[in-house]
């Protein structure tokens, strides 16, 4: 192995053996009526612990759908409901502290609150920036942390960390999978069109990299900057704004959701729209229903009253990660749980037809991609076709050698 | 090919009916269609559609074989289907959302897997009433009672464990841990082994009864097919205690196991998306359902070759054979 870190040797399973005594409090149960050959060892409390940042209110295009005042959290919530339903049969109980910081909080006041949360199991869903003033502290490396809110690739190529795994798919798995459809349907000229904001930016060089890779070409480019409120000015300004020559797919990079959905059915030649808008591939999409997705999204649906969305599902599968790891290792001991969901072992059954795993060289967790409209799924990434030699999967995002955590 | 191996069996199967005096019907569920299709084993024609509730999909033959219960998913019921007439006759409360189901030796409780609320429901047949509910893990999929009727056996698809209910207390007393999304629990014919397959850890685990521990786990390997998209679901062993039989979903194929050894033998190419089995009475026929190439392959058993494809609706699910 190149690069990345083998489970076993890095700092965090090291250093939560110490802290795991005073962070994992345990209760026996006396009197349980049920005869389990899986439980032999005490009940145990599993504590997760989820730290969010409280955002400005969205001002997304439209105000159709806001930004769910839960998103992220509510996946979290479910999985740990999930886990709780398994656990009561192998006497496992697991609870989620819920940390709420607000934008810009300093790395030493995130790991305060983590700290006195007492959990070395934590569930992030914050920018990349918060996780760079986190990880910065030193005691940092005493937790195990899963990114479920910051798709930035560099988290997951050149600053990854042994201790950070990402159930999110970053940029580069999303442009992967978009451009891997693209190829199937042979729309190889792309016009891209990329909005003001840096993240815009970052998923226009993650097309990029994933034009490159599938034999996509960039014909035409443009940024938009007409502002974020462009209602009213559209049907005038999008026509004369997407002129310049012909493409099979035109591809928008707004991850704020503030002009992409303007320009489907008001460009000047009529093309498709794909990337934040239009066509879209994540990792998870309400649309999702084959492989037990709809027992899933029902579930979620009665929590929440909402569909399920990507941030959701990433949040759901990192604490159904530590509840998976703590079914097989029958510990509560979160370095165990540590080690085992990081080794060769680990699987996640993730309602998407294949198992799903965290890669040892940067801890981002394969799994397919939904391709999809708002309203109905149209594809699943990896296509047939794209080969690679240890799993299809891992033809999405950063394969081994083109990883390197220096950063860390 | 298939016409030159089909007119023998034809004509053999033709001999067996004359020398038993009947044609047995193979009932087969269209999930999307919300039909059965029931085909003449003799002819290996579809010979009748027969409309049925919303998402039919586990279907199991009453004790006395005159009756065919139906897990009408979207219904949110098991429906009764008297096979003479061909009509339902009358729908059991089931729970919310039944997929599988399983029928006590004696014929009088059917065991309900309710997918959506974490639940087994068993129904008393006699009374028509729901004679109790156990709590299980998330997504109840599988159920199977042992040949004794000591074991009602529920598996979790999400919780991952073979769930024990004791069927005289009517509580869960053991659950063993298997592999990713259990989808089928089946006792061998002695009672001794419990085999479970595992949708998405790619696995069949075999089960010691007495124990409830996991003495084997059968894997599969088939050239040219990821080992991800071998997905195993049914699972059918022959009453001597040879063969295992255990279609492969997606992988598109039949694995034939050595049920002495676990050793898979060999993959018998079907349909696309192969999940349920049934034998025939006499144990020569195995049929299976292709849920995506919409048809039913029928496989030899004693030559373990796949012999006919007969298409019947949309996303055939369940397959029962009328005298198994």
């Amino acid at each position: 192995m190149p690069l990345g870190h083998a489970a076993g040797n890095h700092p965090v399973i090291a250093a939560t053996m110490t802290a795991n005594r005073n962070v994992i409090a345990r209760t026996v149960i006396a009197g349980t009526a049920l005869l389990l050959s899986l439980a032999a060892q005490a009940a145990s409390t599993i504590r997760i612990s989820y730290l969010e940042e409280t955002l400005p209110p969205s001002t997304a295009l439209a105000n159709i759908e806001p930004r769910p005042a839960d998103l992220g959290r509510a996946g979290a919530e479910l999985a740990i409901a999930d886990n709780n339903t398994t656990g009561r049969f192998v006497q496992q109980h697991f609870e989620l502290n819920r940390i709420q910081l607000p934008q810009g909080a300093s790395g030493a006041d995130m790991l305060a609150r983590l700290a006195r949360a007492g959990s070395s199991l934590v569930v992030l869903n914050v920018s990349a920036a918060a996780i760079d003033r986190l990880l910065q502290q030193a005691a940092a490396n005493r937790y195990l942390f899963f990114n479920a809110g910051a798709p930035d690739d560099r988290l997951r190529q050149r600053q990854c960390r042994p201790n950070l795994l990402h159930p999110l798919p970053g940029r580069a798995m999303q442009a992967d999978a978009l451009a891997q459809y693209l190829a199937t349907r042979r729309w190889n000229k792309w016009f891209l069109v990329t909005g003001p904001k840096p993240e815009d930016r970052l998923y226009a060089a993650a097309i990029r990299r994933a034009a490159k890779r599938f034999g996509g070409r960039i014909v035409l480019e443009k940024t938009w900057n007409y502002g974020p409120d462009a209602r009213r000015t559209a049907q005038a300004e999008v026509p004369v704004f997407t002129q310049g020559g012909d493409y099979d797919v035109l591809i928008v990079a707004d991850e704020a959701g503030d002009f992409g959905d303007y320009l489907s059915y008001r460009s000047w030649l009529p093309r498709p729209v794909a990337g934040t808008q239009g066509l879209t591939a994540e990792g998870w999409h309400p649309a999702a229903e084959q492989w037990g997705a709809v027992q899933l999204q029902n579930r979620f649906r009665a929590q929440s009253k909402r569909p399920m969305q990507a941030v959701d599902y990433a949040a759901w599968a990192a604490v159904r990660s530590v509840g998976e790891a703590a079914t097989r290792t029958g510990s509560g001991d979160a370095s165990k749980l540590a080690a085992y969901i990081r080794g060769p072992e680990f699987q996640l059954a993730g309602f998407k037809g294949r198992t799903l795993s965290y890669r040892p060289w940067n801890g981002e967790l394969r799994q397919p991609m939904l391709v999809a409209q708002p309203r109905s799924l149209v594809s699943l990434s990896p296509q047939d076709g794209f080969l690679h030699p240890r799993t299809d999967l891992d033809t999405l995002g950063f394969d081994a050698p083109e990883v390197s955590c220096k950063g860390a | 090919m298939t016409t030159r191996l089909l007119r023998p069996l034809a004509l053999s199967a033709l001999l067996a009916a004359s020398q038993l005096g009947l044609a047995a019907n193979v009932y087969v569920s269209n999930e999307k269609d919300n039909t059965l299709s029931v085909i003449d084993s003799n002819t290996l024609q579809v010979v009748k559609t027969i409309a049925v509730g919303k998402r039919p999909r586990g279907i199991t033959l009453s004790k006395d074989g005159k009756s065919l219960y139906i897990c009408a998913s979207d219904d949110n019921t098991v429906q009764v289907l008297d096979l003479a007439s061909g009509k339902i006759t009358h729908n059991l409360p089931s729970g919310e959302d039944p997929e599988q189901f399983a029928l006590t030796p004696d014929g009088k409780t059917l065991y309900i897997a309710n997918e959506n609320n974490n639940v087994v429901t068993m129904i008393d047949l006699a009374s028509r009433r729901v004679a109790g509910q156990v709590d299980v893990g998330v997504e109840p999929e599988g159920m199977a009672v042992s040949p004794d009727g000591r074991w009602a056996v529920n598996t979790s698809e999400t919780t991952n464990m073979a769930h024990w209910i004791d069927t005289r207390s009517r509580q869960l007393v053991d659950s063993t841990l298997v592999d990713q999304r259990p989808r089928y629990a089946r006792f061998s014919a002695d009672g001794k082994q419990l085999w479970v397959s595992s949708e998405v850890g790619g696995t069949v685990s075999v089960i010691d009864v007495a124990s409830r521990k996991r003495i084997h786990t059968i894997r599969f390997a088939i050239t040219g097919i990821p080992k991800d998209r071998i997905q195993p679901v049914g699972i059918r062993l022959t009453r001597d205690g040879r063969y295992a039989f255990v279609p492969l979903g997606p992988a598109n194929h039949v694995a034939v196991i050595d049920a002495k050894t676990f050793q898979p033998l060999k993959y018998l190419l079907v349909g696309r998306r192969v999940w349920h089995a049934e034998f025939s009475a006499d144990e020569k026929q195995l049929w299976v359902t292709n849920g995506i190439s919409n048809d039913v392959s029928l496989i030899d058993v004693s030559e373990q070759k796949v012999i006919k494809s007969i298409p019947v609706g949309r996303y055939p699910w369940g397959v029962v054979v009328s005298g198994s």
